[in-house]
């Protein structure tokens, strides 16, 4: 299995998960788990998903989920390979 | 798994703390290009770069878009060049040629920069190594992407002064003719105990030791340890000195990352991590602040060598896990130009070349992007290289001096460098003569090895 970590920050709205899983549903990215908080209004979800059945190069999918978080839904969007976190702080 | 809070922390140390991996340096050996037809050898020299480093940029820039960590520069060591066209130049011009096919060689692969316009002279000078050293002022000149340096002395082999010497008059022709262009002296290194394998500029080349292409990594992140010291203000040097090998460990560790994955999407074998905390002139992203943070009004203030020497030792010791092969300069550098808090302090007069001499003693590399006067006599540049380079050969280390006189102005004017390399005021140089010391003729012996005092 090959894992990203996609972290979603921006202002609350209503809808925000649903968006972005619809997104995630169309490239076939199957959702592992996901964690949320609300700080002083602010949004703020970390997912791990599992991108072993993307067709589209990962850079491209990683792109087009930022353009479609700032611009369809007004949050920052990141996609980025688990095993930068990984490295960081696990030994 | 991984939590949301350990991805908040790597996320921040990447946007609000400028961690980055500052360079992916492919290091290509041009043994196999050696010929005596000037021709023939830069056609190879083009033909050799161009096929293995083709693919370079654009790795770096998707492994960048993977993990999301900016990679800042993508860069090219060759084989030191006075080796590479010892049996086709047959003058300075003939090696200023070779030059050019690096320069223009390194514009069509697309990397920040190529180095490895190279001589090792630690013992004595070939006719070649002569008229490469003499080639550089044109060279440096001439060129955009082609930096250069010369090692000048070694723990094992004592220092060159008939190279010490030439090398001061080279980097007054070089200021001399840089014009209206980038002074050449920031792409000009001298070295004593010059590392085979460091992926920094300028003083990057493929050591002769090394695989035909390997790559190595540097990483940054003194912003990242500056955050990490400011979390635990006030704390005891057992606090301190943690923190800062955890943090080191942290960012060194997505320096292996890259390596180990550029390594594997090139098809080229890994070298080294070089742990370095490299300041650039942005905000927050600077060695001096770190200096500060642990309590000093201004880099240069006494203490400065302490906090130094610990903060370069504790880099290493988290650093040094991290990797499984650690290399290059490792340590922390101290670029006046290139760093906010470095220009402040000089600015403010609490930062003076003497002090840094001390400090080169206890951290990577040397006197690094130092502005001086236009005017700084060429035997006292020579006099300035010499003194550093005892600190290096003395002390088994690395050390270095890039010094940049800049024509017409003095003490008191400042000078603009632009991206990367930054900005500097001119610093004063000491003014006493050293003319009869450097023309004396041939070499400082190699020091003692026992009887350490």
């Amino acid at each position: 299995m090959e894992k990203a970590i996609i972290t979603v920050v921006g202002r609350d709205t209503v809808g925000i998960i649903a968006k972005v899983c619809t997104f995630l549903a169309e490239q076939k990215i199957n959702i592992l788990d996901i964690s949320q908080t609300i700080v002083q209004g602010y949004f703020n979800m970390m997912m791990i998903v599992d991108i072993s059945a993307l067709e589209k190069p990962f850079g491209e999918i990683a792109d087009s989920l930022a353009r479609y978080g700032s611009e369809q839904i007004g949050v920052q969007i990141k996609c980025q390979k688990e095993e930068i976190f990984d490295s960081m702080h696990r030994i | 798994m991984i939590n949301i809070h350990e991805v908040e922390e790597t996320n921040a140390m990447i946007e609000k703390e400028n961690l980055d991996v500052r360079t992916i340096t492919m290091g290509i050996s041009l043994l196999d290009c050696i010929d005596s037809d000037l021709a023939t050898l830069c056609g190879s020299i083009h033909d050799k770069i161009y096929r293995c480093a083709k693919d370079l940029v654009k790795t770096g820039e998707e492994i960048s878009r993977d993990y999301g960590i900016p990679i800042v520069n993508k860069r090219i060591s060759v084989t030191p060049v006075a080796l590479i066209g010892a049996a086709a130049c047959h003058s300075a011009g003939d090696f200023v040629q070779i030059a050019r096919t690096l320069d223009e060689t390194a514009k069509e692969v697309g990397v920040n920069f190529l180095g490895g316009y190279s001589a090792l002279v630690n013992k004595g000078m070939t006719p070649a190594d002569e008229l490469l050293i003499r080639s550089i002022p044109e060279a440096l000149t001439t060129t955009d992407l082609v930096c250069s340096s010369v090692n000048l002395g070694s723990t094992k082999t004592g220092i060159d002064m008939d190279a010490v010497r030439l090398m001061g008059t080279m980097i007054r022709e070089t200021a001399d003719q840089s014009g209206e262009r980038l002074n050449g002296c920031s792409k000009l290194v001298v070295f004593c105990n010059a590392p085979d394998d460091n992926p920094f500029m300028a003083g990057a080349f493929h050591g002769v030791t090394e695989g035909d292409v390997v790559l190595n990594v540097g990483v940054s992140g003194p912003g990242a340890v500056k955050k990490a010291l400011e979390s635990i203000h006030g704390a005891d040097f057992e606090t301190l000195s943690e923190t800062i090998k955890k943090t080191a460990f942290k960012v060194t560790r997505v320096g292996q990352l890259v390596a180990r994955e550029a390594s594997r999407r090139l098809g080229y074998p890994f070298g080294i991590v070089d742990l370095s905390l490299a300041p650039t002139p942005a905000i927050g992203d600077s060695v001096a602040d770190i200096l500060c943070e642990m309590g000093l009004e201004y880099a240069g203030a006494p203490g400065t060598t302490a906090a130094l020497a610990m903060l370069n030792d504790q880099v290493k010791k988290g650093g040094l896990m991290a990797s499984s092969y650690v290399g290059g300069l490792s340590g922390a550098f101290i670029p006046v130009s290139e760093d906010q808090g470095m220009i402040n302090a000089a600015n403010a007069g609490a930062l003076t070349i003497e002090k840094l001499e001390a400090m080169t003693c206890v951290c990577s590399v040397g006197l690094d992007m130092i502005a001086i006067p236009g005017d700084t006599s060429e035997t006292t540049i020579a006099g300035i290289i010499a003194d550093e380079m005892a600190l290096g050969m003395v002390n088994q280390k690395t050390t270095a001096c890039r010094l940049i006189p800049v024509p017409g102005k003095t003490v008191g004017d400042s000078v603009e460098f632009g991206g990367l390399l930054g900005r500097a005021p001119i610093m004063p140089v000491n003014r006493f003569r050293c003319d009869d010391f450097v023309n004396r003729k041939g070499r400082i012996p190699a020091p003692v090895h026992s009887f350490k005092n």
